[in-house]
């Protein structure tokens, strides 16, 4: 056991050494270097388009998504989501090609189309989640005489937490590794030095752009479940 | 007190109308307990969930404490109901203590009052506050939250609960276990209970009261012993099974059955004045005790012919004892597990309490058989 773990921690040693000297070789820490104050803006123009699409997007698709499940709903809530499946097959750089037609180039569309490509997990999670809170705890509740509001807010919802919040996760991890096709219609962000360093060749611009799009995305999606983690109470958690 | 009248209730389905309530009339009394029993789709649930409305009624009417429950709103109605069912329903999210809480919360009780009532509460089904109270339903087993269903219904003292098969989920050993601890609590709490179940054991166990349904109808309303010793037709006769006499035993205990005079001797006397004690009961045996008074033997009249001496040498071991306060069923099985057919009764000490025959015994069942069925039926019925 000790014996793998030394060989684990050598093999981890050289692991990092060699990408050190490729690194170097590359001309990467150069390249990062040199783009710094690029780097800088791009990532807060980033992170602006992520953070206020995604946000919109959990604004508008978990209400849609409790609308979806009340029994007033029922008939037409699966016709609905039918719509928004067959929407969630549109690949994103079409959805954002879309909406540049319609808003032009510039923020708008981008904060559009990225806030289309991420409402759909969190409609599609938060009516799923809904749907399978056990009928039993509805009849408890309504027995109990709490009105649908409180059997909303206090039963079905933190019941339904979990699933609610993995679709934010997936719609969040979707909405930043779709946000640097942003660049191509004029929304910023670190598609920017992708993509022209894809144009000119340039590797270490490229790398200068998609380095820290691979960050931003891990670092998110270690947020998102941390606060899973976290935030959703320990009796509805099965992380807990 | 709740009472039913003429409580109707029709479901109107495509393929036509579906009466799952027929004009059914029943009372059960302030602070008894009433078994709604019948096979599945009789009816009786739908019987209960209209009194909390949880399925609105069609037609008739509800009384609780002689109130029309049609003047109060749905959810005024349900909050001063205890509501039980079989899947218990706890809210995962919420720990115990806040799960007990709900209805008092409600009711804008302080947090303070009801935190101290879910303690309360918590103990008296013999959970311990400190360690349950933080605790998640799916922390517990099975039966400890079968437990927390039942004191949850109580937490806000509702003078009138429902119960929907609340024991049915639970394996057969548990369930006798809370059956009992929820008797000894009803005992003192006194509410006025409807209860469903399928079980006819179960029933008679638990219910002053029984309504068999069937097709959304009462087909009879009267204690467990008038229901298994007069079914009113072959309907109940058959649902209460072939084996409804034996059922009955369980509805007496030794104590109401045992002879207390039967003639006691000790070790020490001498076997004339033994002999002399049973010529004057005209009894075929006397019962051994000790210095403690705890049944140890017997002797028969048999034996004491031409002896002398004292009881002690004669003496016989007994076979089994049981306690006065066992019932018959579990008496009647000891006398078939030793072949005999008398049994000395002991008290919680372990005392001589008195004598049980099997003739006692049946003498026993005879005579709710002999007096005729008198009014404890349907009281809507014509």
């Amino acid at each position: 056991m000790t014996q793998s773990l030394g060989l684990g921690r050598i093999a981890s040693f050289f692991l990092v050494f060699a990408l050190g000297i490729w690194v170097s070789a590359s001309g990467l820490t150069e390249s990062i270097a040199m783009y710094w104050d690029d780097i800088v803006y791009l990532t807060k123009q980033h992170l602006v388009l992520v953070c206020s699409s995604g946000f919109a997007a959990i604004l508008i698709g978990v209400p849609v998504g409790v609308l979806l499940s009340r029994p007033s709903m029922e008939k037409y809530a699966e016709t609905i989501m039918q719509v928004f499946n067959v929407g969630t097959t549109i690949p994103t750089l079409a959805v954002i090609a879309l909406s540049m037609t319609i808003l032009g180039i510039g923020f708008p569309p981008a904060f559009f189309g990225l806030f289309v490509a991420s409402l759909l997990p969190i409609v599609r999670n938060t009516y799923a989640g809904l749907l399978t809170v056990p009928a039993h705890l509805k009849e408890a509740a309504t027995g109990m005489g709490m009105t649908r509001q409180q059997i909303l807010w206090r039963v079905e919802l933190p019941n339904a937490l979990y699933v609610i919040f993995s679709g934010i996760r997936t719609a969040l991890a979707i909405n930043v590794g779709t946000t640097p096709l942003a660049f191509l219609i004029g929304g910023g962000g670190l598609g920017e030095l992708i993509f022209t360093g894809i144009d000119l060749m340039d590797t270490g611009m490229l790398l200068a752009g998609a380095i820290p799009t691979a960050a931003l995305a891990v670092a998110v999606d270690f947020l998102m479940g941390q606060a899973q983690l976290r935030l959703i109470p320990k009796g509805v958690n099965p992380l807990r | 007190m709740i009472r039913l009248e003429d409580l109707t209730k029709i479901f109107r389905t495509p393929s036509g109308d579906i009466v799952a309530a027929d004009r059914v009339n029943m009372e059960v009394p302030e602070g008894e307990i009433c078994i709604l029993l019948g096979p599945s789709g009789c009816g009786k649930t739908t019987a209960l969930k209209m009194i909390n409305r949880l399925i609105p009624p069609t037609s008739g009417k509800i009384f609780i404490g002689g109130k029309d429950t049609s003047q109060l709103n749905d959810i005024e109605l349900r909050r001063n109901i205890g509501y039980v069912i079989q899947q218990i329903g706890l809210f995962p999210n919420m720990t115990i203590e806040e799960n007990i809480c709900v209805v008092p919360r409600l009711l804008q009780w302080d947090i303070k009052r009801a935190r101290t009532r879910a303690a309360e509460l918590l103990d008296l089904v013999g959970l311990d506050a400190r360690q349950y109270l933080k605790r998640y339903p799916k922390e517990l087993s099975g039966g400890q939250q079968q437990r927390v269903g039942v004191i949850r219904a109580l937490a806000a003292d509702p003078p009138v609960m429902l119960m929907d098969e609340p024991f049915g989920a639970i394996d057969p050993i548990n369930r006798e276990i809370i059956q009992d601890e929820f008797l000894k609590m009803q005992s003192e709490l006194k509410k006025t209970i409807m209860f469903v179940s399928h079980d006819i054991d179960e029933a008679v166990k638990m219910g002053d009261k029984i309504a068999i349904f069937r097709a959304g109808k009462i087909e009879q309303y009267a204690s467990p012993d008038q229901i298994l010793a007069h079914p009113e037709n072959a309907f109940v006769a058959d649902f209460v099974g072939t084996d409804r006499t034996l059922k009955r035993l369980r509805l007496l205990t030794a104590e109401e059955v045992a002879d207390r005079n039967a003639p006691i001797t000790s070790r020490s006397t001498k076997v004339d004045d033994a002999r002399q004690v049973l010529a004057a009961s005209k009894a075929r045996f006397a019962v051994v005790i000790d210095g403690e008074n705890r049944p140890v033997g017997f002797i028969t009249a048999d034996e004491m012919r031409g002896a002398s001496g004292t009881v002690r040498e004669l003496a016989n071991r007994l076979p089994a004892t049981v306690p006065i306060r066992a019932d018959l069923r579990a008496v009647v099985s000891e006398m078939f597990a030793h072949d005999t057919m008398w049994l000395a009764c002991t008290d919680d000490n372990g005392r001589y309490a008195g004598v049980i025959s099997q003739p006692d015994v049946t003498t026993a069942l005879r005579a709710t058989y002999a007096s005729a069925p008198d009014a404890a039926h349907d009281p809507g019925a014509p």
